[in-house]
């Protein structure tokens, strides 16, 4: 591990939370973007705009720098069974990496520190699987 | 002036998830992966993003209010059923194979790489789906 990746996840992270507090602090809301997502999907409420804003806001410095061109996983089938995953599995588990585990550790809860150590837990297991577990 | 103030903040947000480098799978499975070539990025960055959060969640707890006067809602802290479970393992497979989550996936559509959207397309019907299923909308 380098020092420049090390300080690329230190600030990073400090964005991010930077961006959670200060939607907590001013909107009174909280940063998880699957729930965003699902309420503007499923228009739960007449409440959208802070919810577009913060998408929209998501996505202003990936289109001015750009994604780079990273690997992502191979084939059309692994795509939608993995994203039905994490769809259903965030909206029946209330919250993903955002929700629990920046936003509700930030909250103390004990709630999301649980989520968030299952979601680790199965995906660590589900890695090994993939990679190490399939060779003869 | 609530869109602009989660316009900021979503840039604040996206700015740090494309620094940290997490919009890249391959970083997000290194993590994963403790029994290869292991990498703690991760956890810096999600340990980070809490650290940094932690204050303004203590003190609107206590508040009550955000600084505009709007109505907090947080949800319970320490409620641990079936749903949390079994929802927490779904996604941690879902995540597992892809080492992608729906924040970055937000970003990776910007990739302009049909999987991208696959994946996101997928995602968003998961979440309606079990938004079907569950009576708690979050």
């Amino acid at each position: 591990m380098t020092s420049t990746s090390v300080l690329n996840s230190l600030l990073g992270g400090l964005l991010i939370g930077a961006g959670a507090a200060m939607l907590l602090l001013l909107n009174g809301r909280v940063a998880g973007v699957s729930g965003i997502l699902a309420n503007v999907l499923g228009a739960q409420t007449g409440e959208q705009g802070w919810r577009l804003g913060f998408l929209a806001g998501m996505l202003v410095p990936a289109l001015l720098y750009g994604v780079g061109h990273p690997l992502l996983p191979s084939g059309w089938p692994l795509a939608v069974i993995a994203g039905l995953l994490v769809g259903v599995g965030t909206r029946l588990g209330s919250g993903c990496t955002s929700g629990h585990g920046v936003c509700g550790l930030a909250n103390l809860s004990a709630r999301s520190l649980v989520a968030t150590l299952i979601f680790m837990a199965t995906a660590i297991a589900t890695v090994f699987i993939v990679r190490h577990g399939l060779r003869p | 002036m609530k869109f602009l103030t989660a316009l900021f903040a979503g840039i604040l947000f996206g700015g740090g998830l494309l620094i940290s480098g997490m919009t890249d799978p391959a970083n997000v499975l290194a993590f994963l992966d403790l029994f290869g070539e292991w990498r703690p990025q991760l956890a810096l960055v999600m340990g980070g993003a809490a650290l940094a959060a932690a204050p303004a969640f203590l003190y609107i707890r206590r508040r009550q209010r955000s600084l505009l006067g709007e109505a907090v809602t947080l949800s319970d802290r320490t409620k641990i059923d079936a749903p949390l479970v079994l929802g927490a393992s779904i996604f941690g497979v879902g995540w597992g194979l892809s080492g992608i989550c729906p924040g970055p996936g937000m970003l990776l559509l910007l990739s302009a790489q049909a999987t991208a959207w696959i994946f996101m397309a997928a995602l968003g019907a998961g979440l309606l789906l079990a938004g079907r299923l569950t009576s708690s909308p979050r």
